[in-house]
């Protein structure tokens, strides 16, 4: 038996309740060039999340987020907001997402990189429930595709 | 039933005497997937140690002591749901049964089955009606036969308590309501449907009906003559049986005149290059092998489920259903969704717990060694319905005891508080 205090780590706790990022989506219609945004779904919950980048250069501030789900997810979102917002987009992508994803592939045998990881560190624990590990990765995932398609619309 | 009899019961389930987390289990999950007695248990691996054999072909012994089992089982099944033995077919689940019915109906629509299938056919102009309770098992496939057929999809919306709101029932289910599609207990809510007047209706305007049986079957008692609907469905393993066998029974006219949707082997009379006949029902649905074993295991089921009665069963269902319902509305900060008066509801109850999500509560309750089912338990619209993604749900079955109830409920008192919602 895993400890649930494992899982529910209090940083976790306080991400899901004070949400770093979260705001109402702008949803532009049309999209200006280099705006990205990525609904994702869990479809074994019904946990969702949009994520929106741009519409300016600076993608560090730029973004917003809206999801509802379970403390794991919307934790989780909170956390790649504040990381996103910390490192920038770049390094976000090349460094941060690979971090996060290793950490959760890990099943709790990895060693958090505490200080690129910095909060997110704390779901090492996630990483023991298989079930829950979709539900840290959801935001991520819409995180990853949102700034993906700044590139493209760019071109 | 005696506190006695239900520990007797009990002791007929191996798996409830293991741990989850050093904790006793508490097994609140039936309406997903309900455990095995050991007579089903036993009945699968003495088929399979003793007489298994390809069912229906060959002239050996133990061929004939297997088509012998694999029909005394459709017996059985008949008896136990008050219906006839050639009203039942075998499928691979209660979805597999309903989408034979609405497929049954787009190949009718194509034009297949001849002129004894014309009754199935829809087309524009013609309604489908469902409720807004449906598992999506019996949504999604009508969804899919009007989107190729033309046909109009309706549905009987629900009232803010959790009840199907028939209040417009006679202008939704009209004279263009080619089928009637609903079900007989919901599994999010535990509503038990008035069967019957829906039966009435749908008879008045010449619409066939067809019954999500799942929820009833394993905890009601159930006459599928006496309901007089057209089709029903249900699966084993909900009902002490094995995975991967289901039913679906028809009135015998019309499931001669259905066209099958899986054809092939063992379901023909005569093949040329050119056209094939079909066997009568139930053969011409069992295209391929069918899964025999567990399908004896079903027979063990129904038999175990009759022996007890299941009046028996029911009433302590009610009992533990509505010790449930009592103690989750004492929880502060507790909703539940459904009827409150537990005498319209089968023992299943879901919830929600404000300010935490369900998935987290089943992680909690998880901890504590309660076993309950997080998530839209595959009825999304309702969900929508009540405002909410995702729902709690506690279900009963048969072996479900006192216990049960109290170690749940002692742990759904702490959840909010874990999670820094409320003191």
């Amino acid at each position: 038996m895993t400890d649930l205090t494992q899982l529910y780590q209090q940083v976790i706790l306080d991400h899901a309740r004070e949400r770093t990022g979260a705001g109402t989506l702008l949803a532009p219609v049309p999209r200006p060039a280099g705006f990205g945004s990525s609904h994702q779904v869990n479809p074994t919950c019904g946990d969702e999340i949009t994520v929106e980048a741009g519409p300016g250069a600076d993608l560090a501030r730029e973004h917003r987020w809206e999801g509802a789900g379970c403390s794991i997810s919307m934790a989780s979102a909170s956390v790649a907001s504040e990381l996103l917002t910390e490192h920038g987009p770049q390094r976000f992508r090349e460094e941060v997402i690979p971090a996060f994803r290793a950490l959760m592939d890990s099943r709790g045998r990895g060693e958090p990189d505490e200080d690129l990881l910095e909060d997110a560190a704390a779901f090492h624990g996630v990483s023991r429930f298989p079930g829950r590990i979709k539900c840290a990765l959801l935001a991520w995932v819409a995180f990853e595709d949102a700034l993906a398609q700044t590139d493209t619309e760019k071109e | 039933m005696d506190p006695l009899e239900t520990a007797r019961v009990r002791g007929d389930f191996p798996l409830l005497e293991r741990t989850v987390g050093g904790h006793r289990l508490a097994y609140l999950d039936s309406g997903a997937t309900a455990q095995k007695p050991t007579c089903v248990i036993d009945a699968e691996q003495d088929f399979l140690t003793r007489s298994n054999a390809a069912v229906h072909r060959g002239a050996h012994t133990l061929a004939v002591e297997a088509t012998e089992a694999f029909e005394a089982s459709r017996e059985a099944v008949a008896r136990f749901v008050g219906a006839d033995t050639d009203e039942i077919v075998w499928t691979k689940n209660a979805t597999e049964a309903l989408n034979i019915v609405a497929y049954g109906f787009a190949n009718a629509s194509a034009e297949l089955g001849g002129p004894e299938a014309a009754r199935f056919r829809v087309g524009p102009g013609d309604s489908i009606v469902v409720t807004e309770m449906e598992h999506h098992a019996n949504l999604v496939p009508w969804q899919q036969l009007a989107a190729r057929t033309g046909a109009q999809l309706r549905w009987l919306p629900l009232t803010d308590d959790g009840r199907l709101d028939l209040s417009e029932l006679d202008a939704i289910v009209d004279a263009s309501t080619a089928v009637l599609a609903f079900t007989h207990v919901s599994n999010v809510l535990g509503t038990i449907n008035d069967a019957a007047r829906l039966v009435d209706r749908a008879r008045q305007v010449g619409a066939l009906t067809v019954l999500d049986a799942c929820q009833s079957a394993a905890h009601l008692p159930l006459d599928l003559h006496a309901l007089g609907v057209d089709f029903a469905a249900f699966s084993g393993h909900k009902m002490l049986g094995p995975t991967g066998i289901g039913v679906l029974y028809g009135r015998k006219e019309l499931l001669d005149a259905l066209p099958p949707v899986l054809t092939g082997g063992s379901m023909i009379t005569t093949v040329t290059m050119e056209e094939t006949q079909f066997l009568p029902a139930p053969q011409r649905f069992e295209a391929g092998t069918q899964p025999v074993a567990q399908i004896v295991g079903l027979a063990a089921a129904v038999d175990y489920l009759a022996e007890t009665g299941m009046e028996t069963v029911a009433a302590h269902e009610v009992a533990i259903g509505e010790a449930l319902l009592a103690g989750i509305r004492e929880v502060p900060g507790v909703r539940v969704l459904g009827p409150l008066e537990p005498s319209l509801r089968i023992g299943t109850v879901s919830f929600d717990v404000d300010g935490v999500h369900a998935h987290d509560v089943g992680q909690f309750l998880d901890s504590r060694g309660v076993a309950a089912r997080v998530g839209h338990h595959c009825a999304q619209p309702l969900h929508r319905r009540y405002g909410i993604t995702a729902s709690t749900r506690v279900s009963s079955a048969i072996y479900t005891d006192e216990q049960d109830v109290e170690q749940f409920l002692a742990a759904l008192a702490e959840v909010r508080a874990f999670f820094g919602v409320a003191a």
